[in-house]
């Protein structure tokens, strides 16, 4: 530590972030003598949110890697934007819900703000350690988070199962990261990428445990199968808006972590992980898919969708190179804003009639078309038709794995992709197909917040899907950060 | 030119968009306007197309090109372009594609459900085949392929009838995992030639890949052949052409089929011309089992739609027996038939459709003496029928004609067979007429009017018109289809 002047100007953005959540503490403390609105905290959150994403971009190109803990680079910048982006949809398009269903607002508002900060460092961290705190800033935010809702006795118990399965992860976790300490000597991802360069015949059976341990626990916090189990449950138990972040925010981190340490520190012993990394992607891929064919629930049919979504980004870590690197940002981020579109949908829908079974959603293109030409358009991007976003990013995807030699991952994503319509084509049939349930034919319209986000997060969908040009020259840019070959 | 021809219809589609839904009137209206204007350019596009073709110059590659770099990762190793043009093999589809979505709008005058919406799709589904036949491009072209589905889908089971849902489902199975195999051997061929342009991969087919070449054949057949279709895989053609509201089935008959044939001339053979050659034998028979069986499988039909829409199973095999030859005269044949095809099968559909509007039955064994009441409609019914058994003078005869002599000296048994193909047709076709429209007036059907409507006059004289035409004058198409097969079959001659 001979140099500590660092440019803390760069931290700025998760300075505004926390501020933020402190303040919204203070304000719910002492809402009624202050006479404050209930508009007031989410407005407050909003703001927070726009001032930090506003101030992340002022630091393009700049670069400080805060003594090898903490580098804020264009691939950290990439995230921030991306996960301020996703909590202000999620805050403008949830707060009605959060009003009806949410016991504590302030807490609510205040943990998705810290959690994000967690999500940042998540892809910034350049230390095993500094990781593993961003993971659980960001996980012990998320567990609260869970069991928030009042009306739903399910929340509690999503919330218990995601703790207590969250910490055996969490474990097995820092078990792997010491092993990975223990043979390389270091915590700090350049030194531990000098030391396995030079050979690791003799560190045999820690380190492939360190790295069966570390995988484990990341695939357990990406939810990908075999470490699944806790995601549906999750998903159907949290409140809305947090089964959006829980999707959107909480992999995308986990994948800027996995993303940053298995092209830097763990490349060079990428022959004892690739072939782990190839297998969770194939069980992933095929079974998210497999068992989402038959769910009857919204929630759950996306969460199992999400994790098949998993599967094709596991699919670039293990192809890693600059191409599937990028590739995998530009899918991340097209990932992010499809399934934010449809979940600002199932909220707004959520808001109107307090269901969320897929049948509940019979009809819906009668009762309220435009809402169901954002789910069709949400759910049909998720499968991967053209012209949305889903197109474009899982084809560029597929291409990356295709040319770094993992023709037989392609072929089997392409087939699970190809499973996926069916089950995406299901909730379509529903809403087009079908009458509406008897006494609610009536048309019903969105509050404008509902209009503002779903609105935008669409146009976003086909803007991707039509012209993805320039989100694949900024994801290029922010790959570029991690130097591969 | 180009571009204009896919933003009509999607102009339209926006436009009906923002249309209340009470005004059911004026949705049709629109639609007319958009399609009618997507049909005038389509026209002035072969015009000036055949113009050029005529002029001393002739046409050397494509014409009207429309391109731009669209998704550029040159960095990352591949680029997508947004390019479009249009050879003599492409003109006429594209001329096809603006008649009957013409056609297709017109004899949906009478829609009442969901009009605003069914014209939408319609709409859509027009610029996504017009798409398909434009694009030199294969990951644009594979984009307008899947584009195709969604409003296939919507259409047959909302507007159809019968089992309309397991209908449309089966279609998009069937459809998706052929085109997944197919995007698999997109991204290996783009891969190996660092480039997805199609006019750069046929002028320099690649010689080796991360696969066998032959894998790579048939995944790219396997979504053209199931799109064609042929036997084994054309048991989701019946029932979604049964269960399809008329104007889809006449665009799915029309146009749709023919992106499978299309593909296999414009893909799978300039692309892959060593193993389209190894693997002709192969293809030979596949035609002569399709047309054969479905013959057979066609006279055994009492649903008269499900007739037409088996018969065009055996019209298909006609197609690929024409591109097994892999000569330019059999390439031709295969070319003419995939439009002549589209014309008189997809009146042969109108007919039905007029017909069963009328009677609301299609059961063969329930009409009979229908001649009495709608001469007019059993006349143009009779004019399609004799087209599609290859009646000389009608268009049906040309392509036919060509595709056997083309074929004759290369799979002579498979030859043989088709003929005896023509020979069931005339079975089918005249037996089926002559059950419903000959025959005694039945009492029940006294009150029937015939086609009266402005719509379905217009729709039915463009198409015999065009059916005549080409009958008489068959220069009209041969010279544009012989200059766009010309090249390709000297890329397959060549390997």
């Amino acid at each position: 530590m001979s140099d500590l002047n660092f440019d803390y100007a760069l931290l700025i953005p998760e300075f505004i972030l926390v501020g933020t959540a402190i303040l919204i503490i203070m304000a719910d403390l002492f809402r009624k003598e202050l006479g404050l609105g209930r508009l007031v905290l989410p407005a407050i959150a909003a703001l927070g949110t726009i001032a930090a994403g506003a101030a992340s971009l002022a630091y393009i190109d700049d670069v400080d890697d805060f003594a090898n803990v903490i580098a804020i680079d264009n691939y950290t910048t990439f995230f921030r934007v991306l996960f301020t982006v996703v909590l202000l949809v999620v805050v403008v398009s949830g707060y009605e819900y959060v009003e009806r269903n949410i016991r504590h607002t302030g807490e609510f508002y205040a943990l998705l703000l810290l959690s994000t900060v967690g999500a940042i460092y998540m892809a910034g961290a350049r230390e095993l350690l500094t990781a593993y705190i961003s993971i659980e800033l960001l996980s012990f935010s998320l567990y609260v988070a869970v069991s928030l809702a009042k009306t739903n006795p399910r929340s509690a118990e999503a919330g218990l199962k995601y703790v207590l399965l969250g910490g055996v992860a969490s474990a097995m976790l820092l078990y792997g990261m010491s092993l990975i300490y223990g043979t390389a000597g270091s915590t700090q991802y350049s030194e531990i990428a000098a030391a396995f360069s030079g050979g690791t015949s003799e560190y045999g059976f820690a380190l492939l445990l360190g790295l069966v341990l570390l995988i484990a626990g990341l695939g357990f916090k990406a939810s990908a199968v075999p470490f699944h189990m806790w995601t549906p449950d999750a998903y159907e138990g949290a409140p809305l808006p947090i089964t959006a972040y829980l999707s959107a925010t909480s992999k995308a981190a986990t994948f800027a972590l996995l993303l940053r340490i298995f092209a830097g520190p763990l490349l060079p012993v990428i022959d004892q992980w690739q072939w782990m990394m190839a297998t969770i992607a194939v069980m992933t891929m095929v079974g998210g898919n497999l068992i989402a064919l038959q769910q009857t629930n919204i929630k759950r049919l996306l969460a199992y969708s999400s994790i098949g979504q998993v599967g094709y980004m596991l699919m670039a870590i293990t192809t890693i190179s600059d191409a599937s690197a990028s590739a995998l940002l530009v899918h991340v981020a097209g990932y992010l804003i499809t399934n934010l579109a449809v979940f600002s949908a199932v909220i707004a829908f959520h808001n109107r009639t307090g269901k969320e079974e897929l049948d509940d959603f019979a009809g819906l293109a009668e009762t309220n078309p435009y809402l169901a030409m954002v789910l069709t358009a949400g759910m049909f991007s998720l499968a991967g038709m053209p012209l949305l976003a889903g197109f474009v990013t899982k084809f560029i995807l597929f291409q990356a794995a295709a040319s770094g030699g993992y023709l037989w991952l392609a072929t089997v994503a392409v087939i699970a992709s190809t499973i996926s319509l069916y089950y995406y084509l299901q909730v379509i049939r529903r809403m087009y197909l079908l009458e509406p349930a008897r006494g609610e034919s009536g048309r019903w319209r969105l509050s404008p917040a509902g209009y503002i986000a779903t609105g935008t997060l669409t146009a976003g969908v086909f803007l991707v899907g039509i012209y993805a040009g320039p989100l694949f020259t900024v994801a290029d840019r922010a790959a570029r950060v991690l130097a591969l070959s | 030119m180009l571009t204009l021809f896919l933003l009509l219809p999607l102009g339209g589609a926006a436009m009906l968009a923002v249309t209340p839904n009470e005004r059911k009137e004026e949705a049709r209206w629109i639609a007319l306007v958009f399609s009618s204007l997507a049909f005038a350019v389509s026209a002035v596009i072969f015009v000036r197309f055949m113009l050029e073709l005529n002029s001393d110059a002739g046409v050397e590659g494509y014409l009207f090109i429309d391109r731009f770099a669209w998704i550029n990762a040159r960095d990352a190793g591949f680029d997508v372009q947004y390019f479009l043009g249009v050879d003599g093999l492409s003109a006429p589809m594209v001329l096809l594609t603006g008649l009957l979505s013409l056609v297709a709008v017109l004899i949906s005058w009478r829609i009442e459900l969901r009009v605003r919406e069914y014209f939408i799709w319609l709409l859509v589904l027009e610029t996504a085949v017009a798409g398909v036949f434009m694009s030199l491009d294969l990951i644009q072209f594979f984009l307008f392929w899947e584009l195709e589905l969604l409003p296939m889908y919507m259409l047959i089971s909302i507007w159809g009838s019968g089992r309309k849902e397991y209908s449309a489902m089966k279609f998009l199975l069937f459809t998706i995992a052929g085109s997944a195999f197919m995007l698999l051997a997109f991204l290996v061929l783009g891969l190996s030639a660092d480039s997805f342009d199609i006019e750069v991969l046929t002028a320099n087919p690649p010689a080796e890949t991360i696969v066998p070449l032959s894998l790579l054949f048939w995944g790219v057949m396997a979504a053209f052949l199931v799109k064609l279709p042929v036997f084994p895989v054309h048991t989701w053609l019946p029932d979604a052409h049964t269960d399809a509201p008329t104007a889809v089935s006449v665009l799915l008959a029309g146009v749709l089929l023919k992106m499978g044939g299309y593909g296999i001339l414009r893909i799978a053979l300039p692309v892959l011309p060593g193993e389209a050659r190894d693997f002709r034998y192969v293809l030979a028979a596949i035609a002569a089992v399709s047309v054969v069986y479905g013959a057979v499988l066609t006279l055994r039909q009492t649903d008269l739609k499900r007739l037409v829409a088996y018969s065009s199973v055996s019209h298909m095999g006609y197609v690929l027996l024409g591109v097994a030859t892999m000569g330019a005269v059999g390439m031709s044949g295969a070319a003419l038939q995939m439009f002549t095809h589209g014309t008189i099968t997809g009146l042969l559909f109108i007919m039905v459709g007029l017909v069963y509007d009328r009677t609301h039955t299609r059961e063969i064994p329930e009409m009979s003496g229908l001649m009495h009441r709608m001469p007019v409609i059993g006349a143009v019914m009779l004019i399609a029928g004799l087209a599609s058994l290859g009646l000389p003078a009608l268009s049906g005869f040309v392509a036919e004609v060509t595709i056997f002599l083309g074929a004759i000296a290369e799979h002579p048994a498979a030859t043989i067979a088709a003929v005896f193909g023509v020979v069931l047709a005339a079975g089918y076709i005249l037996w089926a007429v002559e059950r419903v429209f000959m025959g005694p007036p039945s009492d029940r059907w006294a009150h029937l009017d015939d086609a009266t409507g402005w719509w379905e006059r217009l729709a039915m004289g463009g198409m015999v018109l065009s059916i005549v035409a080409v009958g008489i004058f068959p220069r009209i198409l041969t010279d544009a289809v012989e200059s766009g097969i010309a090249p390709i079959a000297a890329i397959v001659g060549a390997a």
